[in-house]
């Protein structure tokens, strides 16, 4: 089992190798002079539609994004709590499907709740 | 399935050309060589796969949507056009790139590259035939969930390291619809690991050749969702808001230039190859296709399911409008993630029905398939009656002309009021 995810390394640094020939190639073709690397003051500006930017990158943010990331992290770790369920349904039999389906419930619950709070509305 | 070992010459297997060789060098070399060999004879494969795609699919995708909307697409480049992908390459290679003086620099090197990774990582999971996939892991579809979700982390370097305002807009708003369309992915491919009770993608295949049926038939709302979730999660055009031109230019990777651009470009076709290539091995049988995998080969098979939904993901693409922010959210939260607990809910009852009461595959799943049916139109006409109304999505409309105060009438009463003191 451990030598399939041995593979899975080997892809890995195929996988990085892959991407970066184009980019090697580029960078090699500047130091042949084939492309143009002509560098200036206004070329290397932050880019705001023509005129020069103004205040920090770091701004203000809607609240919902953090509202939204919370609420991912919750069902994400819910779920993931399911998958063992999923396999082991066979041999839970039907205690574990009732288990299953109150615990699938409280999540639905969660959900209602999140819904009733507004939290789901992205204004 | 215990299929005999294939011939090396045998093409409907091509496992069988990687165990001759690695057989050939555990006769000289040590064993550690040959598993290696055999992990870069698959990763070889892979990419064999993706590099040549890649450049087809550019000019595939540029023509079908230039047909879509009556366009003629490249046709200068080479025979019909086919060329233009080379030539964009080389163009893009030789173009200067340039790099803000603001950026964060080694943060700002780095996605480019990195953003590739899941996209062909994953492919490592996928099985091409029976018996041909780099690595068959036992919880495949966890493996594909994990990775897929390294995507976000890669597309927050790019907007954070360029030092942009639209760049970094546009990775807030890539990262809160990627993950949360991440649930409903995730759901819909628990309720098909309840339903044939294995992780192993090669798993899901066979269990659809064992019981003669593609999981398309029997789960069409997780077919929905795991199509549409992806396009989310992709970025492509029914939720391509990242790229909103007329709002934030281009995005999460607005500074990148030259051939940094040009692979932020390639990585969304190669993500969408990938996911053409799941959805149909989870829902559409992969290699398998009632028997005739026996005769033809069956990545040719894969390949060709994987085509016909990359033609979908373009026929969405030339179809669908973009979609505003907040109705991305909206659907995704109010109607795909109640659906996904109650598909989930209704695969785990189906399977333990399956199993307890010992019924017949063979009867129960066609009544299955109606019953999922039902439930999923009526998760559809439900949504469509209550949630989604036009009422609630437009703003409430002036009332001034039929209220008691203003308008016409109002003036006229008035008037009539004055006339009669």
């Amino acid at each position: 089992m451990l030598e399939q995810y041995g593979h899975l390394g080997i892809l890995l640094i195929f996988a990085v190798i892959f991407p970066s020939l184009p980019l090697i190639a580029s960078w090699a073709t500047q130091h042949l002079k084939i492309r143009p690397r002509v560098p200036n003051v206004v070329k290397e500006d932050t880019y705001e539609c023509g005129v020069e930017t103004e205040g920090p990158t770091w701004v203000q943010f809607n609240f919902r994004y953090y509202l939204v990331a919370l609420i991912f992290v919750l069902f994400d770790v819910e779920v993931i709590f399911l998958f063992p369920l999923a396999l082991a349904l066979d041999s839970v039999a039907v205690f574990g499907l009732v288990a299953g389906l109150i615990f699938i419930g409280i999540l639905a619950l969660g959900l209602v709740y999140e819904w009733r709070k507004q939290a789901l509305e992205w204004v | 399935m215990n299929l005999p070992a294939a011939e090396w010459y045998d093409l409907r297997d091509l496992n069988g050309i990687s165990r001759l060789i690695t057989e050939w060098v555990a006769d000289w070399g040590p064993d550690w060589l040959a598993s290696i060999l055999t992990g870069v004879i698959g990763a070889l494969g892979v990419l064999a796969i993706i590099g040549p795609t890649l450049l087809i699919l550019i000019w595939l995708e540029r023509k079908v949507i230039a047909r879509m909307q009556a366009r003629i697409g490249p046709n200068r480049v080479g025979p019909v056009g086919l060329l233009q992908p080379v030539a964009d390459a080389v163009k893009l290679i030789l173009k200067e790139e340039l790099a803000p003086r603001a950026a964060d620099k080694w943060v700002f090197f780095l996605p480019p590259v990195l953003i590739f990774v899941p996209a062909i990582l994953i492919w490592g999971v996928l099985p091409f035939g029976p018996n041909m996939s780099v690595a068959d892991l036992e919880m495949g579809v966890l493996f594909l969930v994990a990775i897929s979700g390294v995507n976000v982390l890669v597309v927050f370097m790019a907007g954070w390291a360029q030092n942009n305002k639209y760049a970094l807009f546009g990775a807030m708003r890539v990262i809160a619809m990627s993950i949360s369309y991440e649930i409903p992915v995730v759901l819909s491919l628990l309720a098909l690991v309840f339903f044939t009770g294995t992780l192993s993608v090669n798993g899901i295949v066979l269990w659809q050749q064992a019981n003669d049926v593609v999981l398309f038939l029997i789960f069409p709302m997780s077919a929905l969702m795991f199509l549409f979730g992806s396009t989310a999660e992709l970025n492509r055009t029914p939720a391509d808001i990242s790229e909103a031109e007329s709002e934030i230019v281009a995005g999460y990777h607005t500074e990148y230039s030259g051939m940094r651009f040009g692979l932020f470009y390639a990585v969304e076709l190669a993500n969408t190859l990938a996911i053409s290539a799941f959805f149909a091995t989870f829902f559409l049988g992969g290699w398998w296709l009632w028997g005739l995998d026996q005769w033809v080969p069956s990545w040719l098979i894969l390949l060709a399911k994987t085509g016909l939904m990359y033609f979908v993901f373009i026929w969405l693409r030339g179809t669908l409008p973009r979609l505003r922010l907040d109705q991305l959210m909206s659907f995704c939260w109010k109607f795909f993630v109640p659906v996904g607990l109650v598909f989930l809910a209704v695969a785990a009852t189906q399977r333990t029905l399956l199993i307890e009461l010992g019924w017949d595959p063979a009867v129960a799943l066609p009544i299955y398939a109606v019953i999922n049916w039902g439930i999923a139109g009526a998760g559809v006409a439900i949504y469509a009656r209550t949630a989604a109304s036009p009422a609630q999505r437009l703003p409430s409309r002036p009332v001034m002309a039929r209220g008691r105060l203003g308008g016409l009438r109002a003036a006229r009463e008035l008037a009539d009021a004055g006339s009669g003191d």
